[in-house]
């Protein structure tokens, strides 16, 4: 994957996030947090970006960055899709539809595809249990699947 | 002040309020085993993270045991140390310890040295009943050319991080991911050569048990010394004859010096030098430096970069290389003594003992870890070939001396060998933070001024105050002085100076808290400042002892220039002594 590197409107970005909050170290997670929901995930360079601004070491936003599974240093794909594993989809087959996905996109779960185009996660329940199995990608619900289904479905969001 | 009054194990005592369990139980004479813990009051600094819970103690009525390192004393509070129910809890926490760590204590570099191994000794654990198939922790090894990172041996007490992020502000360090996966590492688990460390070693000071330790060169000086084809010489540092006693029993503070060279000629060197003569070396080089400088500026040259800084302690040299980058030309020149005496030693010395240089091997036996690292730079190498081979810390000193099955406290006295085994006073005290530039301005003052020194003591230098400045009188012109111990105090008189808060002329740096005696090659202290101001009065009384106490009078030095060197900063001096600084930004 290519590295993430922060052009100036980035780099001034960060800076007013690490202003809002006054530049408190202790305020370091909700700084990652708000930085995060911008940029989508926290690559090296916006991390080194971070200790800068808060003048603490790297390492101690990195410590922050790996102890919470919120953070992630890897970039969702531009369509997300995330299979639920809960109790009803489970008992259908969600993990036949976690391989198939797995083997089409040629990455495991908690990955993007080479192209950024598509992330695979997984999550539980998302209250359509009556369509079990089930999966999202991005805002879209894709019911009743079949792994035969998969590779179909995903040609349509290429 | 207000206090308050409690019963620990039935004992009464009133300590002030806001006192610790922990720390109420120490002043009543009742110790409470912790490990995660670290009180280290000459450095303002109380590690107390409450993880390890080897400190639990029982308050009756409470549900629960509390830590004793975190919970503050109340008034009418009952405490238990050693209720079975507190033993008992202890036991067991330390068996969950011990149920993923790695049992390969006889060959681990921290045995004998470890706390782990210590409460398990102390608790009686002969089988760890709570896991039986326990997966044992496989992290990678990382090896620097100085420190070790063993993270299988971790036990998340973050005292390292501590003293890497707030003492030394270095912020190589920090703990990473959760659970067991967790570790302490430097950021995006990459090695601590790529990292900002300064390979300071404080960090292996303060660890409790083998997670982090010192690359360990006996087996190479063996090695050297088993083989007939080398002539090994060996140089000792300042600081390391007043502290490497406290490994075979004596008080701390008290010298060794005459044993310490007794021991090294038995177990084979062919000559036993002293680093004090390259101190003394350094004087003349740094010293002429700062004068050069300061004459040139009072004469109205203003591309004089003042104030100079020292360059003695790599530690310090590294950290200002990867922070500073802008200011590479403020420090001297000079190489650090380990440097000189390696440097002088391969051409000078060889020559007179008719020893090829392949031939020679040179080892030094230092307080530091850096030194280990700076002994290996590029710049310090002719065609492949280190100045100095091997640095040995004190403590290697120590187990080579033991493994040498030498009897250390039985040797006589005996002294270090000619022309470069002479010393000063003002070498002596290289090993205590205000010692290098105390030695500095005995010398300048006497070159600056053309006159005598009388009062050779500049007790206005001297302290464990972690910044201090001073001025000296050089015959009418003020000298201003700065002196800094720790990186963390480094690096806020640097800033000072970079915002214009300070007008020095001349600045000592040194990496470990209260210089060379406080470095991470020596005996192991964790946590009390009692071993370092013994060390500390020793120097000083070594020095006050000493016949010749300034560097340009050691008559081993006018000899080196007469017959070799010429004179300070001369070509000669320049290609042998002095060295060049690289940017090296790390994040």
């Amino acid at each position: 994957m290519k590295k993430f590197e922060l052009n100036d409107c980035h780099k001034k970005t960060i800076k007013e996030i690490c202003e809002s909050f006054g530049n408190k170290r202790s305020e370091l997670i909700n700084i990652l947090h708000t930085t995060q929901e911008h940029f989508g995930y926290l690559p090296e360079s916006v991390q080194l970006e971070i200790a800068l601004n808060l003048k603490i070491s790297l390492a101690s936003v990195y410590g922050v960055v790996t102890f919470y599974s919120f953070f992630t240093m890897i970039p969702k794909g531009k369509y997300p899709i995330s299979v639920c594993l809960g109790t009803a989809c489970y008992v259908r087959g969600a993990e036949k539809i976690v391989e198939t996905l797995e083997k089409e996109l040629k990455i495991k779960v908690g990955q993007v595809t080479e192209d950024g185009k598509f992330s695979l996660d997984c999550l539980r329940c998302i209250g359509a249990c009556g369509l079990a199995p089930v999966m999202m990608i991005g805002e879209e619900v894709h019911g009743r699947l079949e792994p035969e289904m998969i590779s179909d479905i995903i040609k349509k969001y290429e | 002040m207000e206090t308050v009054k409690l019963t620990i194990d039935n004992k009464h005592i009133e300590v002030p309020k806001g006192t610790t369990i922990l720390q109420a139980a120490k002043q009543a004479g009742i110790n409470i085993p912790s490990l995660c813990y670290m009180n280290l009051p000459h450095l303002d600094q109380e590690h107390k993270p409450g993880s390890c819970r080897v400190c639990l103690v029982e308050i009756p009525g409470k549900r629960t045991l509390v830590p004793a390192c975190v919970i503050k004393c109340t008034e009418g509070m009952e405490v238990l140390t050693h209720s079975m129910r507190a033993l008992n809890a202890r036991r067991t926490v330390v068996e969950l310890l011990l149920s993923d760590h790695p049992k390969d204590c006889l060959i681990c570099p921290s045995s004998g040295n470890c706390e782990l191994q210590k409460l398990s000794i102390t608790m009686g654990i002969r089988e760890i009943s709570t896991v039986e198939h326990a997966a044992v922790s496989t992290y990678r090894k990382d090896a620097s050319p100085a420190l070790l990172r063993d993270m299988d041996k971790c036990v998340m007490c973050r005292s390292c991080e501590t003293v890497c992020n707030e003492i030394q502000t270095v912020g190589a360090l920090s703990a990473i991911n959760r659970g067991f996966m967790a570790v302490v590492a430097p950021a995006f688990e990459q090695d601590l050569t790529d990292s900002p460390c300064t390979f300071c070693g404080q960090c292996v000071a303060v660890c409790p048990t083998g997670a982090l330790t010192a690359v360990d060169n006996t087996s190479h000086v063996m090695r050297a010394l088993a083989d007939p084809n080398k002539y090994v010489v060996v140089q000792t540092a300042p600081a390391v004859r007043v502290a490497l006693g406290e490994e075979f029993g004596y008080q701390p503070g008290t010298p060794v010096t005459g044993k310490m060279v007794a021991a090294l000629r038995a177990l084979g060197f062919n000559k036993v030098y002293d680093t004090d003569f390259a101190a003394d070396l350094t004087i003349m080089e740094e010293g002429s430096e700062l004068l050069d400088r300061i004459t040139r500026y009072l004469n109205g040259d203003k591309s004089v970069r003042l104030p100079i800084l020292t360059s003695c302690c790599p530690a310090w040299v590294n950290f200002f290389e990867t922070n500073y980058p802008d200011m590479l030309d403020v420090p001297s020149t000079a190489r650090s003594p380990q440097q000189m005496f390696g440097s002088i030693a391969k051409t000078y010395m060889a020559d007179k003992l008719g020893v090829k240089r392949e031939n020679m091997v040179v080892v030094s036996v230092m307080p530091c870890i850096a030194k280990k690292y700076e002994c290996q730079r590029e710049e310090f190498k002719v065609d492949g070939d280190p100045d100095v081979d091997y640095s040995l810390t004190t403590r290697e000193l120590a187990h080579l001396i033991k493994i040498g099955n030498i009897d250390f406290q039985s040797l006589k006295d005996e002294d270090y060998d000619r022309h470069m085994g002479e010393s000063t006073g003002a070498a002596v005290i290289f090993g205590a933070t205000g010692g290098v530039i105390e030695a500095a301005a005995r010398t300048a003052y006497e070159l600056f001024t053309g006159k005598k020194l009388e009062k050779v003591d500049f007790e206005e230098l001297r302290g464990l105050e972690g910044i201090r400045t001073a001025t000296v009188d050089f015959n009418g012109t003020p000298i201003h002085i700065g002196i800094a111990h720790t990186l963390g105090n480094a690096r806020k008189l640097l800033d000072g100076i970079k915002q214009g808060m300070y007008n020095f002329h001349a600045i000592e740096i040194m990496a470990c808290p209260g210089g060379c005696i406080g470095g991470a090659g020596q005996p192991l202290h964790r946590g009390t400042d009692v071993a370092l101001k013994a060390r500390m009065a020793a120097l000083y009384k070594e020095d006050f002892n000493m016949p010749i106490r300034k560097s340009h009078e050691n008559s081993e030095i006018i000899e080196l220039y007469e017959k070799f060197l010429g004179k300070p900063l001369s070509e000669k001096s320049h290609k042998l002594l002095h060295t060049h600084y690289f940017s090296h930004p790390k994040q």
